[in-house]
């Protein structure tokens, strides 16, 4: 219906900047490298913004056929590509983001051996949540679903000599594997009953069918079993526990992939399926309920961690429930917008921690840090702008998103809101905890210590420096992005813009009742009681800030004594609950004694190589028996020949009579 | 009184005799010489079951063929033996069990 | 029949060389029974009458004793004549069973050298004269083979 906006480019281009850096990388300059990195992204955001501005509402859905894929029977499944606002939005923020980072891991990563790898890997990723974003199909998604996971183990391991990032990466991508499990069993119930992949078509069967409240069906199944995909790809209980060990890769790919994308791509997922979610009550509940309990426990864990990027790793583990929570109460619109604002503050507070760590010459440890805003003005100043944020300060971005979620989830049940608030009281306080013990204070690091814990920083230095200006540029654009980022939201404008994609007519026809069961914002008779929430929202990020003022700054001898009097206690969080070591005993441990005792002993040992061996062996020992045979004795031959021309002679006349 | 008709079985049933006769000699006798003997009983056997078909048929290509057999038998026999002399040079000996160069 | 049995029964090789001797003259008889007379005449001539002079020669020549006992091969006795057995004992039942009311009359169909001598020529002249190379063949093998190794080298150098 209009004309050819070539999406395709968007996602080949880094995939051309990851080939070529790939397979040229190697023997080319830095420069070079950095040129063909930056370029190719730098392309796909130009093409990004292109096609918006190309593009107006009216035109959207849009689609792109580019090629046939599967066609069996009568399913069948193309490469294609789709664009509305949903993706729209998704799209502007990978490549925005995603950009921004590659900009600054120049900087990061100058003096790594790899670089040109890092950017090889880098553009891949790019390529793959492109897909991801922009797929007319669940296949074609889930070729970026599974393309995303592999970037981020080969990111997540860059450092593959380092023991730990080689595990860290396996774990990621193995417990990914196990969401994908549900994602892949969802997908064939899809095939089975709808014959297709293709979202509009699996949303046009879906949605004349009636809402399950009455109990768990189909819809319900498919629901959940995606929902277990998103918690493997988005870190959520029981699956998180990879985000925190991918914490072991370079902060410029926590920043991209565990932060701003591809943690999201679950929530994206999620809200692309609306259609089917919000037939399935009961599914939808169990996004809410997962979505809520991680924000809270992840929370609680990151008030104790020491290591910079581990807190934020919790962090985001959190804010991502937050995403969960609002998609589990039907508010699919505010997800997205948190999500968005999320990339902005949360990908700030991985560039500035990145910046901090190039400071202090690769410690990570935030008790050998402090009184750093003296020396890093400028990351203290972005990263104190991404604190607000995060912490719902208005008029910060992350107030309007975060807000946004906990008035929804009100109106779904108090109780996720009084979980979301506490929560944020958390956050606000483990944030603020994170500032103060870095920038604040005393510094308390090791002077002149030439090697980092990362190996990255290899020039020794006296005391800690700024960081270069590649890496400050992108810390202010996402600063600024961090304060204006919220005006997107003000007024309902975000929900309005994505209300083609949520509350289209199409797919909500049937739920019209049901729909106006739940209160939108614009119900009159609620905004007062909105207002209350937001001054309680304020209240409690300040709270939380003073709480953090307090134990860190004022008396600094009190969070020890805390610690000590709830000891037991104490220690469980510390050691995060001991997830790791349950899960590890449980499942991990019989898993790799079974195997070494059923399936390599038992099959490989005892079945096929004694097959193979004893085939040999059996071989050997009846030629040993024929060879008597051949005695060389005439009379033996004479005596075989007249057995065997006897059987001749009876088979003949047996075929003989038997032919009469 | 002499039969002026014999049932053509008994000449059959007589070759196969003479052959079988010839094969058991064959396989139990230990003198070289002594199996091809044998041997000769065997085609012998064969060449009467020739001319009673020939009989039968009324086929002279029968007694034809039976000349052919002698011919063959004689010139076999010829090889046979002169290979016999050779061998109990070497072998000093008759018995065809001490003559296994052909062992494996 | 009873030549072929005792050749089976002596041990001493010119025993057996005289029973199949006596055999050989039974055929010869049957044959003229079945009127074929040319081929009666030639199994005299040739067959009783140079072949086995030829094997008695060479068990005369070669001093052959009396047959001694060796451990021959188990197989040919344990397999062997079984098989034999069984053999013969198939083909005679089918024999039997099959051969109806097929009779041969006494002096069936003679068999006049000339008629023979007609096939011989013209139908069967390639087997004839094939034949014939083979006999010169065999007669060369037999000579070589049979001479002393001391004059095959002489004739050598």
């Amino acid at each position: 219906m209009t004309a050819n906006l070539n999406l395709w480019l968007i996602p080949i281009l880094p995939l051309a900047g990851a080939a070529i850096n790939g397979f040229f990388g190697r023997k080319s300059s830095r420069q070079a490298v950095t040129t063909v990195g930056l370029f190719f992204s730098g392309a796909a955001l130009a093409w990004a913004l292109l096609v918006v501005a190309r593009v107006s509402s009216a035109t959207l859905p849009y689609h792109e056929y580019l090629a046939q894929w599967i066609r069996s029977g009568n399913f069948s499944v193309d490469f294609a590509f789709y664009l509305d606002q949903l993706s729209l939005v998704m799209l502007l923020v990978v490549t925005g983001v995603g950009f921004l980072i590659h900009i600054y891991s120049v900087g990061y990563m100058w003096d790594d051996p790899s670089y040109y790898r890092f950017f090889s890997y880098l553009n891949l990723f790019m390529f793959f949540m492109l897909t991801l974003v922009l797929a007319d199909n669940y296949l074609v998604m889930f070729i970026g679903w599974e393309g995303v996971g592999l970037a981020s183990y080969l990111l997540i391991g860059f450092w593959f000599t380092k023991d730990s990032a080689a595990s860290a990466g396996k774990k990621a991508f193995i417990v990914n594997r196990i969401g994908d499990f549900g994602f892949l069993i969802a997908l064939f119930l899809l095939i089975k009953h709808f014959k297709s992949l293709n979202f509009d078509q699996v949303f046009q069967s879906v949605a004349p069918m009636g809402a399950e409240t009455a109990g768990a069906g189909l819809l319900t199944a498919v629901g959940i079993l995606l929902m277990v995909g998103a918690c493997g790809k988005s870190a959520q209980i029981p699956l998180y526990i990879w985000l925190p060990d991918a914490m072991e890769g370079p902060t410029p790919v926590s920043a991209l992939i565990h932060a701003a994308t591809m943690v999201t791509a679950g929530v994206y997922m999620v809200s692309r399926s609306h259609v089917i979610f919000e037939r399935a009550p009961m599914a939808l509940t169990v996004v809410a309920i997962i979505g809520t309990l991680t924000a809270f426990f992840a929370a609680t864990i990151g008030i104790a961690q020491t290591d910079i990027k581990k807190v934020l790793a919790y962090s985001t583990v959190s804010q991502l429930g937050y995403m969960f929570m609002a998609c589990g109460v039907g508010a699919f619109s505010a997800g997205i917008f948190h999500l968005m604002t999320h990339a902005f503050f949360k990908g700030l507070l991985f560039l500035a921690a990145g910046s901090v760590i190039h400071a202090v010459g690769g410690e990570q440890d935030m008790r050998k840090m402090g009184g750093l805003r003296s020396y890093i003005p400028w990351t203290f100043l972005t990263m104190g702008i991404a604190t607000l944020a995060i912490s719902g300060v208005p008029p910060l971005a992350g107030f309007w998103s975060k807000d946004e979620i906990l008035w929804k989830a009100y109106q779904a049940s108090w109780v996720y809101w009084l979980i979301g608030l506490v929560t944020a009281f958390i956050t606000s306080f483990y944030m603020f905890r994170l500032l103060y013990m870095t920038f604040f204070g005393n510094y308390r690091g090791v002077q002149a210590d030439a090697h980092g814990s990362h190996g990255h920083d290899t020039h020794g230095h006296g005391e800690p420096h700024e960081s270069p200006k590649v890496m400050l540029v992108p810390l202010m654009i996402l600063a600024v992005l961090s304060l204006l980022g919220g005006l997107f939201g003000i007024g309902n404008r975000f929900e309005h813009f994505l209300a083609p994609v949520f509350e289209s007519g199409a797919y909500s026809q049937v739920l019209g009742d049901a729909a106006s069961a739940r209160p939108m914002a614009e119900d009159p008779g609620g905004n007062s009681m909105e207002y209350v929430l937001m001054g309680a929202s304020v209240a409690v990020a300040f709270l939380g800030w003073y709480l953090a003022y307090l134990l860190y700054l004022k008396r600094p001898e009190l969070p020890q004594k805390i610690a000590d009097s709830l000891d037991g206690f104490y220690e469980a969080v510390v050691h995060k609950y001991y997830v790791d070591e349950l899960y590890a005993a449980v499942f991990v441990k019989p898993l790799i004694d079974g195997s070494t005792r059923i399936l390599w002993h038992g099959v490989d040992q005892n079945i096929i190589d004694a097959a193979v061996n004893d085939a040999g062996d059996g071989a050997r020992h009846v030629s040993d028996e024929v060879r008597h045979m051949q005695s060389g004795n005439l009379r033996s031959y004479a005596g075989w020949i007249a057995a065997g021309s006897a059987v001749v002679i009876a088979v003949m006349i047996w075929m003989w009579t038997g032919a009469r | 009184m002499v039969p002026s008709y014999v049932p053509l079985s008994y000449y059959l049933l007589l070759s196969g005799f003479l052959f079988a006769c010839g094969v058991v000699g064959f396989l139990i006798k230990r003198n070289i010489i002594t199996i091809f003997m044998s041997i000769e009983l065997m085609l012998n056997g064969v060449n009467l079951s020739f001319v009673a078909f020939a009989a039968h048929w009324h086929a002279l290509a029968g007694q034809v063929f039976v000349f052919f057999v002698m011919v063959v038998a004689a010139a076999e026999a010829a090889v046979g033996l002169a290979i016999i002399i050779a061998v109990y040079r070497t072998r000093e000996t008759l018995n065809v069990d001490q003559v296994n160069l052909l062992k494996l | 029949m009873g030549g072929a049995v005792n050749l089976l029964a002596q041990r001493h090789p010119i025993n057996s060389a005289l029973s199949l001797i006596a055999v050989m003259a039974a055929l010869a008889g049957q044959y003229l029974l079945l009127g074929a007379e040319f081929v009666a005449a030639v199994q005299v001539i040739v067959y009783a009458g140079a072949i086995m002079v030829l094997f008695v020669f060479v068990i005369m020549l070669l001093n052959a004793g009396e047959e001694e006992e060796t451990k021959g091969s188990r197989v040919a006795i344990l397999l062997g004549v079984p098989g034999v057995l069984t053999g013969s004992v198939l083909v005679a039942w089918v024999v039997l069973r099959h051969s109806g009311t097929a009779s041969v009359a006494i002096g069936g169909l003679p068999g006049h050298p000339a008629d023979i001598a007609q096939l011989l020529f013209h139908d069967f002249l390639l087997p004839f004269e094939v034949t014939s190379v083979l006999i010169l063949i065999a007669i060369m093998g037999a000579v070589v083979l049979a001479s002393k190794p001391e004059a095959t080298a002489r004739k050598g150098d």
